[in-house]
């Protein structure tokens, strides 16, 4: 039967010669990149920074930081005087952060050969409190303004209808333990325009909690392909749809307005523009940046917002951004080599 | 109405007409090595697609920092452009009578997207690296069961295709492994996960290119068939005419056991609902903690790949009709037993071993029956056939249950998709002949 077999030691040979050739190709490939993850990992930092101390006095800005070298993907802070200073970074690495003056929220990622997600919160002095896993990839995290709610986004595999489509997780949980939480917000009544919305597919995502109202929150809520702003209440597990067209909301300090990125291409060729809404007038508007922000928008103060953006040039890092909510204001680098900020007050 | 079937069904066209294979215990088996070639060129490429697939969305939100819903419509679109350019493969290679050349240029589109992978940054990028892997996967499937075929004894042609199908799915396991562990040496290390993938792609083409024959199955096994098909009392159609441009489309048709074999398998395919939401009812009623979701998939494949070679005997010995058949009992079976009340470990365990046993039931012997029931000249576009309904049904089965998943529950879904399921697989008794396992010596 071998015979049948396109013969020839030649052709063997050759087999031969690229497995092996592959084979070490990779193999070189891969040790090489380990030598290069060991040296950055022992490497000083490409930024001024302090290591193992307890979160600062407010105000302060906590984000994770991208720099390379030693405590690249931690949690970190610098005060908000200096955001462009000496960082000080923590052993704890997140993909998203955020935080009251007392408590840090870390969503991370547990590599193994299952790939774990979690949700931990952290003490001011960066020690564990709890710890619960999430169902997906980290997205977006929030906590309420006195640190007794904290909101998850996760991206969900396997969920949608396609097997490898994407589908996202929201939940609030009580920062106490034991004292549950939210569930799923997909399973919050959806109502659009005082109908009851019984769709057959929806996602949401991005919440922010309205300062001094312990049972308001906001959210994006998606179904057959439109997007609203939704206020959501805990008590009543509803989701009121507000406004068309806004994603991952987050409501400014004096709880008047809300940023968010609104999408200006199609669905597959999203572009989202930073946009500004304001509560009681419904007053849109869209933000003179030009580069496509795809980030939960942190507010610096009543003014100027924050956003993470991903650095072209170098693939695991980005910066954050800073931008005043008028018409005529432009970009300007707040903290280089940096991502997810919260600013606390 | 009877069957007709060509000489894959094993030589025994002096029987009555519509008796079914020959017994495959009356030729002592052996596997083929272009089989097992063409085994290892699956495994290899699998261990390459699915180390990316396993790592795509933790490269994709966290390391690139992209939001990644609109990869769910890509996706979409990909498998519907996937199922459509198979049966085009398929005819390609009937048509060229190079079923090799055209797999190898499905496995040459995927190993070259891999290169993409070195280079790609934006989400454009990404998604059209993946278009370009899917739609190799589509090209190259057909054509490459098409070569099975030719390489089996056409006693054991389910068997061989269970050889086929759990080398593939050693592939589909090892893969993400390889991809997990390097991720848990160099926590950023996507890079080189996709040089291990490419390494891998290439020694898949580099097998197939080097080691593969070409196999042309008309002149092989033309003559052979054709008497095939006169003896089932059909017009014998010529090499040319069954060359001619697009008689693809209609030409199924003529062959009444593929036509009954599509419907059959489209009715079928309408019902399977997608393990996703298997997974998801496992997980609400267990409530088992959510980090070991991603076990359940590597639990489906490690059974799949377990019981591809003995459900392959199997429907070699009892025919392949009652295995296929029963392969979505099984599926019933783990819908029924996904809705129950109660759970638990041995329930869940359970579903598992159903699910996987549905799927060696059915995905290697699908490509056995329809291989069986197509004349050698459009044996590729036969097979790309069945596949292509077989998917798009299931695309179809995945939407639509889920608007009964939100209309009225998980459970209830589950009991009304398994009570469906029960009327078509009664359905498939009467339409696909055969059904019934038959006497071991009849």
């Amino acid at each position: 039967m071998m015979s049948t077999l396109t013969g020839g030691k030649l052709r063997w040979g050759i087999l031969l010669a690229v497995t092996l050739l592959v084979l070490a190709a990779a193999g070189i490939y891969a040790v090489g990149a380990y030598q290069r993850f060991e040296e950055s990992r022992t490497a000083a930092p490409s930024v001024g920074v302090t290591a193992g101390q307890p979160l600062p006095g407010v105000p302060f800005v906590l984000f994770r930081n991208t720099a390379g070298g030693q405590g690249y993907g931690n949690a970190a802070t610098v005060p908000l005087s200096n955001p462009g200073g000496t960082r000080a970074v923590s052993e704890q690495a997140c993909d998203r952060v955020y935080g009251t003056a007392v408590t840090v929220v870390c969503l991370r990622t547990n590599r193994g050969i299952v790939t774990a997600f979690e949700a931990a919160v952290l003490n001011r002095d960066w020690q564990q409190q709890r710890a619960w896993p999430l169902p997906g990839i980290p997205s977006r995290t929030r906590t309420s303004p006195d640190g007794s709610m904290i909101a998850t986004t996760v991206f969900v595999t396997g969920h949608s209808y396609a097997t490898a489509g994407f589908s996202t997780a929201t939940e609030i949980n009580f920062t106490a333990a034991g004292s549950g939480g939210s569930g799923n917000l997909e399973d919050f009544a959806l109502i659009v325009n005082g109908e009851r919305l019984q769709a057959t597919d929806r996602n949401i995502w991005g919440v922010t909690f309205a300062p001094g109202q312990s049972d308001v929150f906001y959210a994006t809520a998606a179904s057959a392909g439109r997007i609203w702003l939704v206020r959501g209440s805990l008590s009543a597990k509803t989701l009121t749809a507000v406004h068309d067209n806004v994603e991952c909301p987050s409501i400014s300090p004096d709880g008047t307005r809300i940023a968010y990125k609104k999408n200006d291409g199609g669905t597959l060729t999203a572009h989202w523009n930073v946009a500004v809404l304001d509560l009681a007038t419904g007053q849109e508007t869209v933000l003179p940046e030009k580069r496509s922000v795809d980030d939960q928008i942190e507010w610096l103060d009543n003014q100027n917002v924050l956003y993470g953006l991903a650095d072209e040039n170098t693939p695991g890092d980005s910066n954050i951004w800073k931008l005043a909510t008028d018409t005529a204001s432009q970009p300007s680098l707040f903290i280089p080599h940096a991502w997810s900020p919260s600013v606390v007050r | 109405m009877y069957i007709s079937l060509s000489d894959r069904s094993g030589g025994k066209r002096e029987k009555p007409r519509g008796a079914t294979t020959a017994l495959s215990s009356e030729v002592p088996f052996r596997l083929s090595p272009v089989i097992l070639w063409l085994g290892l060129v699956s495994m290899v490429t699998d261990v390459s697609s699915e180390s990316v697939t396993a790592i795509l969305p933790l490269y994709v939100t966290g390391f690139l920092g992209l939001s990644t819903i609109a990869f769910g419509f890509i996706d979409g679109i990909n498998q519907g452009a996937s199922a459509l350019v198979r049966i085009a493969a398929g005819w390609a290679a009937d048509r060229s009578g190079h079923p090799k050349r055209i797999a190898l240029a499905g496995y040459g589109l995927s190993m070259l997207a891999r290169i993409g992978f070195l280079f790609a940054g934006g989400f454009w990028a990404v998604a059209a690296i993946v278009t370009g892997d899917r739609i190799g996967k589509g090209i190259r499937t057909a054509p490459r069961d098409a070569l099975i075929t030719v390489s089996a004894q056409p006693e054991h042609l389910a068997r061989s295709f269970g050889v086929h199908r759990m080398l593939d799915n050693i592939g589909a396991a090892a893969g993400p492994m390889i991809a997990f562990l390097v991720l848990l040496m160099i926590p950023n290390g996507f890079s080189t996960v996709f040089v291990v993938s490419l390494a891998f792609a290439v020694i898949g083409v580099a097998v197939l290119g080097l080691v593969v024959p070409d196999l042309r199955a008309d002149r092989l096994k033309g003559i052979e068939g054709l008497k095939g098909i006169e003896g089932a009392g059909q017009t014998a159609v010529l090499p040319k005419q069954r060359r001619r441009l697009f008689a693809f489309s209609w030409s199924h048709l003529r062959e009444p056991g593929l036509g009954r074999l599509l419907i059959s398998a489209g009715l079928l395919g309408l019902l399977t609902i997608g393990d996703g939401f298997i997974y998801l009812v496992l997980q609400d009623r267990d409530s088992f903690a959510v980090q070991w979701f991603p076990l359940l998939f590597v639990g489906t494949n490690i059974v799949f790949l377990a019981f591809a070679i003995p459900l392959g005997r199997l429907a070699d010995r009892v025919g392949r009709v009652p295995v296929f058949v029963g392969g979505h009992i099984a599926l019933l079976a783990c819908y029924l037993l996904a809705a129950a009340p109660f759970g638990g470990l041995w329930s869940t365990l359970g579903c598992l071993i159903l699910l996987g046993g549905f799927y060696a039931a059915t995905d290697g012997v699908l490509a056995a029956l329809a291989s069986q029931l197509t004349p050698p000249g459009k044996l590729a576009t036969g097979i790309a056939s069945a596949q292509t309904v077989v998917a798009l049904s299931r695309m179809t089965a995945a939407a639509g249950f889920g608007v009964l998943w939100y209309a009225v529950g998980a459970s209830t879904a589950m009991v009304a998709a398994g009570a469906l399921l029960a009327c078509a697989v009664v359905a498939v008794v009467f339409i696909l002949p055969g059904a019934k396992p038959k006497p071991v010596n009849a």
